[in-house]
């Protein structure tokens, strides 16, 4: 009477960067439990080389895919393409550049354990799935073991009320997001009668232009739109990421504008061009116009802060903007065979910040000195005097924020606005190296602060900025990156534009 | 009279006393209590339409996990106090709930009237056949085999979810003071090496 249930097959090693992620994560939470502590430093050495593997495991299969194509895993839940690879790699990257970051910060601040570390692997799963997801509700469950993570990674540090009031925010609003989201996702299906990309699309032929059930699915896909508008922090969406990466600690603050931001706009990418690519001419003006009220309000709301921290949040919110650009261009061919430049743009673009920012937040961590809250600008006063090797990294970092030829950040816009240029949408590239200019004068004046403004009373009375170990390993590693980006970008650009190659074949 | 009517009639009684239960009784908790009365009914119902899957699901999440969410809540903020009906927070409150409570009655009546016309097609999109002519279990044997092969790695993403939620509770339910004061030196730095976990 019962038939033995025959399971989807499940490729292990393909699945293989995810196993190894959660397997750390297990591993360290129940061997920490039994364990007494592990020595200090320990935790962040073993997420780390869990990090690494990962990134050496998706180019393993970044090479496997090139050679037998993409394909759909586990019952066609997820995609193992190009694209799922290098959002993999960048994901992994940003958890190896937290572990370093994290370490000196916990140690600073006389807190040690293994969940702080866990979190950052599971938050990583989250991410990665949410870029391979070939299933909304696959995607629905990826998006939430991200946020989930980044609401208690907000509070982590129990003894400082502002991180517990940020988690708080985003826990409020991110639930809110994730309705929006859900919502959306239930009335596609309801109009397709699928959660599946691939399924979507082929409904189009037969359900829906037979019986133009199109109305549900337009309230689908807009109410989509704002689930990960919220995640990638896109105006008018924005509101709780100033608050947010304010209150939460300096490392984690770090993590989530990389890996968050990564995550976000990669199932963006992937829904909108793969699942939803026949409504195209719905969506693009929908993107065109938040991203450009993203650009404005990012640019502008920067300049007007004291707090550095606040600052880099608007200035991650017109980053956002930026990365729309690429998004907006890569709708103008969504679903056809030959692909333009804009997810691969937007895809270097997502890995190229996720470095830059990561190595910016490790030096305010640094800046912000132990208690994590001298992150206004007068904490910034007199680093090039002090610390001039810091202080010259972190001139570097902010010249590749603002687009400054010769730094990575230079070759990430360049791609944006030139594939939103091919695609002849002129405005919005003109808007984007506008929003550029003015962005470019608020990292003007963190290195103002930095280098140029007087030493002041009381001045010398501060605790010293201290340059541990790790912390300066990660900002010299983005350093080191930004540079060599910037001065030879050929190979990454090409890297990017191969992944995604790979990742538009699959499409239907 | 079949028993499926009379199995109706007494499950309708039930759901219908239970949600007049909730709005008329003045203590929280026997407002508490007729829900799950209603829920009951309701999972009665689903019996009654060989919908044993949903049944369950009914009385484990409404009946068992809501109501005792409801239950918890209620007795945090107070057990013995019974709300004064009389005074009301926000002045529209009734005529609002009042025209809610007739358009939601339209809407279904509405429903109902119009899918009794409707040509019936077979659009549906879940289960294949919903229950097998002698095979009582057969939603639940295809809903069982859905999750565990089509759905089999949404199912162990939760999984996932369910892990953060335990890390989560461990980091945010230990007690600030055992992790050691930050401003107060020598002291917090005793604390922390005694290392608490």
């Amino acid at each position: 009477m019962i038939a033995a249930l025959e399971g989807p097959p499940i490729g292990w090693f393909d699945l293989s960067p995810l196993l190894v992620l959660l397997g750390a994560a297990l591993v360290m939470l129940v061997v920490g439990a039994l364990l007494p502590r592990w020595p200090r430093g320990l935790y962040a050495a073993f997420t780390a080389t869990a990090a690494g593997a990962t990134m050496v495991l998706a180019m393993v299969l970044w090479d496997d895919v090139s050679d037998q194509g993409a394909r759909y895993l586990v019952g066609d839940a997820v995609t193992l393409d190009g694209f799922s690879m290098f959002a993999t790699i960048a994901i992994a990257a940003t958890v190896l550049l937290a572990c370093l970051v994290t370490d000196d910060y916990l140690r600073r601040e006389q807190l040690d354990g293994p969940e702080v570390y866990a979190l950052y692997l599971t938050a990583g799963i989250g991410g990665i799935v949410m870029a391979m997801a070939n299933d909304l509700v696959v995607l629905f469950l990826g998006l939430e073991v991200l946020s989930l993570s980044f609401y208690v990674l907000a509070a982590s540090h129990r003894r400082r009320s502002a991180g517990q009031e940020s988690a708080i925010k985003y826990f409020v609003l991110g639930g809110f997001a994730s309705a929006f989201f859900l919502y959306g996702a239930a009335l596609v299906y309801g109009g397709t009668g699928s959660v599946r990309y691939d399924e979507i699309v082929a409904a189009v032929n037969t359900t829906l232009l037979v019986e133009r059930k199109d109305a549900l699915v337009l309230a689908g896909v807009a109410l989509l739109i704002v689930g990960l508008a919220f995640k990638v922090s896109a105006v008018p969406f924005h509101f709780w990421a100033p608050d947010v990466y304010q209150g939460a600690p300096t490392p984690v603050t770090a993590f989530m504008a990389s890996a968050g931001k990564i995550g976000a706009f990669a199932a963006m990418l992937r829904v909108l061009t793969e699942a939803l690519p026949q409504w195209r001419d719905d969506w693009r003006p929908v993107v065109w116009t938040i991203a450009v009220a993203t650009l404005a309000v990012g640019s502008i709301l920067a300049v007007v802060q004291t707090n550095v921290k606040r600052m880099l949040a608007y200035s991650s919110i017109s980053h956002a903007g930026f990365i729309l650009v690429g998004v907006e261009a890569a709708g103008h061919t969504a679903g056809e065979a030959d692909p333009s430049g804009g997810v691969a743009a937007s895809m270097l673009y997502l890995l190229l910040y996720a470095v830059l920012v990561m190595g910016t937040f490790a030096v305010v961590s640094l800046v912000g000195r132990t208690g994590d809250d001298q992150t206004d600008l007068d904490g910034f006063r007199g680093l090039g005097r002090t610390r001039p090797a810091l202080a010259l990294g972190m001139t570097v970092l902010l010249l590749a924020q603002a687009g400054v030829p010769l730094t990575s950040g230079f070759v990430a816009k360049f791609g944006v606005i030139s594939a939103a240029v091919d695609q002849r949408s002129y405005a919005i590239a003109i808007v984007a190296m506008l929003a550029s200019v003015i962005a470019a004068f608020l990292y003007l004046r963190i290195m103002v602060s930095m280098w140029i403004v007087d030493a002041e009373a009381g001045d010398d009375a501060r605790e010293a900025v201290r340059t541990p170990l790790s912390t300066s390993l990660a900002v010299v590693l983005s350093v080191g990156f930004t540079l060599v980006v910037g001065f030879a970008p050929g190979w990454i650009v090409s890297a990017a534009e191969h992944a995604t190659t790979i990742a538009t074949a699959v499409a239907p | 009279m079949t028993v499926e009517f009379v199995v109706f009639v007494c499950a309708a009684a039930m759901v219908l006393l239970g949600a007049v239960g909730v709005i008329v009784r003045n203590h929280p908790v026997h407002a508490a209590l007729s829900l799950v009365l209603t829920l009951f009914g309701v999972a009665v119902l689903f019996v009654a339409q060989e919908a044993h899957f949903l049944a369950a699901v009914q009385v484990i999440v409404y009946a068992g996990a809501i109501v005792v969410l409801f239950l918890f809540v209620i007795m945090l903020l107070g057990v013995d106090r019974s709300e004064n009906l009389q005074i009301e927070p926000i002045s529209v409150q009734r005529p609002l709930a009042a025209i809610v409570g007739a358009g939601t009655l339209a809407m279904i009546l509405l429903a109902v009237v119009q899918a009794r016309d409707a040509v019936r097609t077979d659009s549906g999109l879940g289960l294949d056949d919903a229950t097998v002519t002698g095979d009582p279990d057969s939603n639940i044997r295809q809903i069982a085999r859905d999750l565990f092969s089509n759905h089999v790695f949404a199912f162990e993403l939760v999984s996932v979810l369910l892990v953060v939620a335990v890390v989560a509770t461990v980091l945010l339910s230990r007690r600030p003071d055992k992790l050691g004061a930050v401003d107060s030196g020598t002291s917090g730095s005793s604390k922390v090496s005694g290392g608490v976990r």
